[in-house]
């Protein structure tokens, strides 16, 4: 058990090292870093400035040493200004100025994460902040997606092909035919909208105080997190992601049901909610344990379409306005963050599985 | 002139409609007097959930062959008067055309009706052929991981493995943007990527029929010709003849659409060969001292083409809600494209007030992505029985 977590660990970091050198590849290609150095000193710029801009910032050393110092393997440029004060990566990033007052690396390694230009803070701030209010989310997506889901899947496979079973899976197949940004706008004008849909109708009974159902705007869960703020968010994210357990459920259940031992249990006379409840389940649950888990990155997808779509600042939504902004270090960090979920996600889905299932024995 | 009532709206739309309900008919009236003929497409009609997606995906095939003659304005046109017009609102000045907005206006005063049916026609352009593309791909690359195995599939899978572990929204980001577009990344990623198609049908050939010269030059010759014709114009837009062409736009959504389909393609492919090539008749294959090649693509690849066949139906409605997704953060497309994504994207600004122009794409998409996810289990449902 212990080589085999190494080897994955050994393979996790591999990928984790490729794929950052990918995101860092494509941030910085030439045509990028002349858009930042546009945007930071000034749209007007000539060709010629743009270059000793570049040149002052430390942009134009080879992109596997710049990627190093990033990383904080390689010693970070430093130049010596005029008056005898220091310039340099390390200096910028701490703030200090005096000879020899800065460390010579500073990368992820040493928690240096850059600053962000686009938010005008550190990044590892931004970033932890923005984390909190999408770990919310997240929650309660999983709260409300993994129980509709095993439940969906549950009763459909338990009786294959009766008429319980067509209706959910069909059912199930609707809800990953609609993307979030569907689904989204779907809800939004049936709940969240004060001229159509449902809410002028509830308005006109009486039963609604507010102009609208629900809020299509889920800024103001960032203080205070309601049923009334956050409702279609996390519907919206959770309906998408749940066809896809609930089937993989369903296939699961129906492949146990058929099992000599549940049929063993059913001719010593158990009930049918017993053997469904005590027989069945667990092993019916193996598989959807791992689907969870590899779909938590599929989320992040969602996520970040559902808090654009719903203006709520999160991750996701950090990571489309770092995007949109060319905010390069915020990008950055946002994707490692990204990456390591997935990774990490991948990790605990193959331990679980082998934890789960006593038939797979790593040697 | 008064705005049309829900009914005669209805009405209206069935009439403009008109082309795709004749050829629906007479498609499935074909399809169901010879479905004993027809082989697994005939037997599709045997159920009721492959029927209903077959009938969602051709309604939009011939929505998108139709489109000019069911549209009812320019899609890009504006007309005075009529922005987030509702639907059914007669057109102030129609000066001969259409006299109503069937579907209402949009932000800039533009038909939703037309735009909508033009972006069937956008977004069915693209889907299948990346879902075609990713899966020659995954299929050249996934046979020889599963049936070789050793070195060949450990790098393999490690470069799949590691594709999937980029966050699909992230990569969008990082690769369809307008300063990658000016860089020579798309290019060289489509000039590896469009080579595989071309590959794979002259290894296909080849492999079949080497043992007869006269017919193997002939076909491989054929498919270099046309393959490679093909492939200037499209990866490197150097078409001499100017047929194949692609704006940097749409090859970069296109290369980023297949870069993230084919891992797992590779994927599926590579597991139902490792299944396959434990078979008696790839035994007897091998025995015979046929090469790798053709037990690959002659021996394992027919008998795999149940479970391909299916993922290639989901596979197209993934690649329509990726492109959606692309639309939808204004990612590689033309600012007026039709397109569905970017229609929903224009339609949320105002979505609490006129949800229509974004509803009636919105719609679209999910009913077209709901028919090929029905086709799919339809066609399961169908090649389990034998």
């Amino acid at each position: 058990m212990l080589v085999f977590l190494a080897r994955r660990i050994g393979v996790m970091l591999v990928t984790a090292l490729c794929l950052t050198f990918v995101v860092f590849y494509l941030t910085n290609i030439p045509a990028k870093l002349e858009t930042l150095a546009k945007t930071q000193a000034g749209s007007r710029i000539s060709d010629s400035e743009v270059a000793s801009w570049l040149e002052r910032n430390g942009y134009n050393q080879p992109m596997l040493w710049r990627y190093g110092e990033w990383l904080g393997v390689a010693p970070g440029w430093t130049r010596a200004r005029d008056d005898g004060t220091m310039r340099g990566r390390c200096y910028t990033l701490t703030g200090l100025a005096e000879p020899g007052a800065a460390p010579t690396r500073c990368g992820l390694a040493q928690g240096y994460w850059g600053n962000s230009t686009r938010f005008r803070a550190p990044v590892s701030e931004v970033i932890r902040a923005r984390l909190g209010a999408t770990g919310w989310l997240m929650l309660w997506v999983l709260i409300v997606m993994v129980p509709m889901a095993l439940v969906v899947g549950v009763l459909a496979g338990m009786r294959e092909g009766s008429r319980t079973d067509r209706a959910l899976s069909t059912f199930a197949i609707a809800s990953t035919a609609t993307p979030e940004y569907v689904s989204g706008v779907v809800f939004i004008a049936l709940f969240a909208s004060s001229t159509v849909g449902l809410s002028p109708l509830l308005v006109s009974w009486g039963w609604i105080d507010g102009p609208v159902l629900f809020q299509g705007n889920a800024r103001s869960a960032l203080e205070r997190i309601t049923f009334w703020n956050f409702a279609l968010p996390v519907m919206t994210v959770a309906l998408y992601g749940m066809g896809y357990i609930a089937r993989i459920t369903r296939a699961s259940m129906t492949e146990v049901m058929t099992q000599q031992y549940i049929r063993t249990a059913r001719l010593k006379g158990v009930s049918f909610a017993n053997i469904v409840l005590r027989h069945a389940l667990r092993n019916a649950l193996i598989a959807p344990f791992t689907v969870i888990m590899l779909q938590i990155p599929w989320l992040l997808n969602g996520v970040v379409i559902v808090e654009v779509l719903f203006s709520y600042p999160g991750f996701g939504w950090t990571l489309f306005e770092a995007a949109a902004n060319n905010d390069i270090e915020l990008l950055l960090a946002a994707s490692v963050v990204a990456v390591l979920v997935v990774l990490i996600t991948q990790l605990i889905s193959d331990i679980g599985y082998v934890y789960l299932n006593p038939r797979i024995r790593v040697t | 002139m008064d705005s049309l009532s829900w009914l005669d709206l209805l009405g209206r739309l069935f009439i403009q409609l008109l082309p795709v309900w004749v050829a629906l008919v007479a498609v499935f009236a074909f399809s169901i007097i010879y479905k004993r003929r027809l082989g697994l497409y005939g037997r599709l009609f045997e159920s009721t959930v492959g029927m209903i997606g077959f009938a969602l995906v051709m309604f939009w095939v011939f929505t998108a062959l139709f489109a000019t003659l069911i549209i009812t304005h320019d899609p890009l046109a504006q007309f005075s008067g009529m922005r987030n017009a509702a639907p059914g609102s007669p057109v102030r000045d129609p000066a001969g055309g259409y006299a109503y907005f069937l579907l209402g206006g949009d932000a800039l005063a533009r038909d939703v009706f037309s735009r909508m049916v033009m972006g069937a026609r956008e977004v069915l352009r693209i889907a299948p052929f990346a879902a075609m593309i990713s899966f020659m791909i995954g299929i050249s690359l996934g046979l020889p991981a599963g049936y070789i195995g050793g070195k060949l599939d450990t790098g393999l899978t490690f470069i799949a493995n590691l594709v999937l572990a980029f966050p699909v929204i992230l990569l969008f980001f990082l690769l369809v943007a307008p300063e990658i577009q000016n860089t020579a990344i798309p290019r060289v990623m489509a000039g590896i990527l469009f080579l595989m198609p071309v590959l794979f049908f002259t290894v296909l050939l080849n492999a079949r029929f080497f043992t007869q010269p006269m017919k193997r030059n002939f076909y491989v010759g054929a498919v270099l010709m046309i393959g490679l014709w093909a492939y200037s114009g499209l990866a490197f837009n150097a078409d001499p003849l100017g047929v194949w062409g692609m704006s940097p736009n749409l090859l970069n959504v296109f290369v980023a659409v297949v870069f993230v389909n084919a891992p797992t393609v590779f994927r599926i492919v590579r597991g139902i060969t490792l299944d396959i090539k434990t078979r008696d008749y790839v035994a007897a294959a091998q025995t015979r001292g046929e090469g790798p090649w053709y037990i690959m693509l002659w021996e394992i690849l027919p008998n795999a083409r149940g479970p391909l066949i299916v993922d290639f139906c989901l596979r197209i409605g993934y690649t329509t809600i990726l492109l959606g997704t692309l639309g939808f953060f204004g990612l590689g497309v033309a600012p007026e494209s039709p397109d569905w994504g970017s229609t929903i994207n224009q339609g949320r600004r105002l979505l609490t007030v006129y949800p229509h122009a974004a509803l009636a794409p919105a719609v679209a998409l999910m009913s077209l992505v709901l028919g090929l996810n029905l086709l799919a289990d339809g066609l399961r449902e169908e090649s389990l029985k034998d």
